[in-house]
């Protein structure tokens, strides 16, 4: 939260063209039939970092400890994100089928989303926390 | 020791004691030696909603307060691997502390000193965030930081400054942003990337976190209003509001209600601090009109008392500018409404003029003369440099200089102004010797009551200041005894409400009223004169539904007479030898020693 109030998830938006599955030199990325996210496989992953440079959302990063990249995978499609926020009574996220969205318009860099947001919230008033 | 004194208050009260006591009298808490501490406890992180406790030595009661504020610091700093900050000693200039783990950094300030909240936030963002991006370039976007930081409030050291967190959090009681500043401590941030402690029984914790979100899920009042339905309710219906210095405590101003705050103001209706369910804070910005552009939360219920009809305001648009104007100066809102409120009411009386005013026309009512006098108090410029030093020591100085008794205005209780919940009219939580006997004084979140099974009240919020857990998602609805399961599935460890309430809660009161009583070098305090209400509080409400009711004076008398056999204090309100000795405090006997005579 770069702006209180102004708070989003960052997480993997699932681009068509997957750029980060691409970029990676050691095939450690794929895509999920079943719920076409991105899975890491630990062991070919070297934590190199190429799939953060070339995310236009610089969304993945590297776990502290063991230094591989971490991606939202959706949890095998019961993702327990949206379970909480049902619960909880938000209704803010929900499970939607895949569809032929320009997902990769969501895939922003934090300070772009912030930035949005607050404008959305402050007006004018939001240039100056940027 | 931590079994005794678990985290946040009670262990800040024992790292105080057993370093400073016998020091105490002479220590000034604005000095080089005051010890800040940023204690969280064992709950968080784990509890829903984080929250974290500041202590030291308090430049307003000369005791010890512990202060919690919301926010990820604590969470951050457990991640981080630390069980509390612990500050001493001064820095030679401005200076900030980060920390990564490990990494710590003292690092120069100079650019950030002297700005205000917002922009104090923002570029901290901004510099922590590069850091981290330079330090540790492959880790790909970092989330920022959590920090605390004060105002220029705290950097000019006023006596009514808070410890800030994001715009509006803030530390307010106790008056620990001075203490940041006399430190030249512009703020602390850290950023931690390892997991919680490990818990007892992970099951048990997981199961009750539930059972705490639940119990939020279901608080439609905090959910849909937080505290901001108050500013309406606590005067209509209770009668406890401040009201122009307190002269009043009701009034029926629907112009004040929280459905103008809804749907005038709130740009936000839902958010938290880490992990809570009842996502109670708003946030409020007024979009047209003289303050159009003014942020601030909520503003929850104090912010719209002491900033509200205890100035004479009555328009949520001029109670959010001032709310927002006291988060960028890093002011208390209730210390700072409290002692304005103070101001206007000696300016009605003739007492102050426009003149010793420095030419504010101080009228109730008058946002704009109230944004003026909160400047000045936040920077120490002319009458501000006096009313800086708090409702209390103000008093004390302005009827030195006018010849008058004007300590029959100040409504405190030992340096620390009163919360917003009055006693008078007896249908607030307040009671009559809550503020009278509070190890915090004025603190109406830590309240003392007489109860029937020989526990006194205030070692709940000792509890809750401790774990260090919310007085809003821990309360309201949860079974009494939840916070104890809460904790013993944590720490594997075996605490009951009884064995706290007798050992480590105990222990802390009565550490906290010594070093109360033991006082500092400017102001020290007699129980006989001041564990009592301020004397406003026995003058009858003259307005409202419960016109004519007053707290009463012999009852009061007896029940602070009362309330020292219960806890185990003298007649004279000083902690007896046989009661510290069987607590195994023998320093604190020894220390209180010369008090007895």
């Amino acid at each position: 939260m770069l702006v209180p109030g102004a708070d989003f998830p960052h997480l993997c938006v699932q681009c068509e063209d997957y750029p980060c599955v691409n970029a990676c030199p050691f095939k450690a990325l794929s895509i999920s039939k079943k719920t076409s996210a991105v899975l890491v496989n630990d062991k070919k992953c070297t934590g190199c970092g190429k799939c953060i440079d070339v995310c236009p959302g610089r969304i993945p990063h590297l776990h502290p400890a063991n230094k591989k990249i971490v991606i939202c995978d959706l949890c095998n499609g019961n993702p327990q994100c949206v379970k909480v926020c049902q619960e909880g009574g938000w209704n803010v996220l929900k499970t939607v089928t895949r569809g032929e969205h320009p997902y990769r318009l969501y895939a922003r860099k934090p300070e772009e989303q912030t930035r949005n947001l607050a404008i959305k919230l402050y007006g004018d008033k939001a240039e100056e926390f940027i | 020791m931590l079994k005794n004194y678990i985290g946040g208050r009670a262990l800040a009260t024992k790292i105080l004691c057993d370093r400073l006591i016998s020091e105490w009298e002479e220590l000034d808490p604005l000095g080089p030696d005051n010890v800040l501490l940023f204690l969280p406890g064992p709950l968080t992180g784990f509890f829903p909603g984080g929250r974290v406790c500041v202590s030291g030595k308090s430049p307003q009661s000369n005791g010890v307060v512990g202060s919690t504020v919301g926010g990820e610091f604590g969470v951050e700093l457990r991640c981080a691997g630390y069980d509390g900050v612990i500050v001493t000693g001064q820095a030679e200039r401005p200076v900030y502390v980060f920390i990564k783990d490990s990494d710590v950094d003292i690092r120069d300030a100079s650019r950030i000193w002297g700005k205000d909240g917002k922009e104090t936030n923002t570029l901290l963002n901004k510099e922590c965030r590069r850091l981290l991006s330079e330090r540790y370039s492959r880790h790909g976007e970092w989330k920022e930081p959590a920090k605390l930081y004060i105002g220029p409030a705290g950097e000019n050291k006023v006596r009514t400054a808070v410890v800030m967190a994001k715009w509006t959090h803030a530390a307010g009681y106790g008056g620990y942003g001075a203490v940041m500043g006399s430190k030249n401590l512009k703020a602390v941030a850290v950023k931690g990337t390892g997991p919680l402690p490990e818990v007892a029984d992970l099951g048990k914790v997981k199961r009750l976190i539930n059972v705490v979100n639940k119990n939020a899920y279901e608080n439609v009042l905090w959910r849909r209003w937080g505290t901001g339905g108050g500013g309406y309710s606590f005067a209509a219906k209770t009668s406890s509001e401040p009201v122009r210095n307190w002269q009043e405590e009701w009034h029926d101003e629907k112009s004040y209600g929280v459905d103008q705050f809804e749907s005038r103001l709130w740009v936000k209706q839902s958010w938290s601090d880490f992990g809570c369910g009842t996502n109670c804070m708003k946030i409020a910005q007024v979009k047209s009109g003289k303050f159009k552009g003014a942020i601030t939360d909520n503003p929850d219920y104090e912010m719209e008392a002491y900033l509200g009809p205890n100035l004479g305001i009555f328009s949520p648009e001029e109670n959010v500018f001032l709310a927002s104007l006291i988060d960028d100066l890093g002011l208390c809102g209730i210390q700072t409404g409290n002692v304005m409120g103070f101001a206007a009411e000696l300016f009605q009386r003739g007492i102050l003029s426009k003149d010793d005013l420095d030419d504010i026309e101080l009228k109730w009512g008058d946002a704009e003369a109230f944004a003026k006098l909160a400047k000045k108090i936040a920077l120490r410029e002319g009458i501000g440099n006096l009313l800086a030093e708090g409702t209390y020591r103000a008093a004390l100085k302005i009827g030195k200089m006018k010849g008058k008794d004007v300590l029959q205005y100040a409504i405190q209780s030992k340096g620390v102004g009163i919360g917003a919940h009055g006693i008078r009219s007896g249908k607030d939580f307040s009671t009559e010797i809550g503020y009278a006997c509070s190890v915090q004084c004025g603190d109406h979140t830590s309240i003392t009551d007489l109860s029937a099974d020989g526990i006194v009240g205030e070692v709940w919020a000792v509890f809750n200041d401790s774990a260090v857990c919310c007085n809003f998602s821990g309360g309201f609805g949860l079974p009494r005894g939840l916070k104890f399961d809460f904790y013993n599935a944590v720490t594997g460890l075996e605490l009951t409400r009884d064995k706290w309430g007798k050992g480590g809660g105990l222990k802390t009161l009565q550490m906290q009223r010594a070093l109360l009583l033991l006082g500092g070098p400017d102001l020290k305090w007699n129980p006989k004169v001041h564990d009592d209400n301020p004397s406003r509080f026995y003058e009858p409400l003259p307005s409202g539904p419960y016109k004519g009711k007053a707290a009463d004076r012999s009852s009061v008398k007896e029940s602070v007479q009362e309330y020292y056999e219960e806890i185990g204090w003298d007649e004279n309100g000083i902690p007896k030898s046989e009661t510290l000795k069987k607590l195994g405090l023998e320093d604190v006997d020894k220390a209180l020693k010369k008090l007895r005579k």
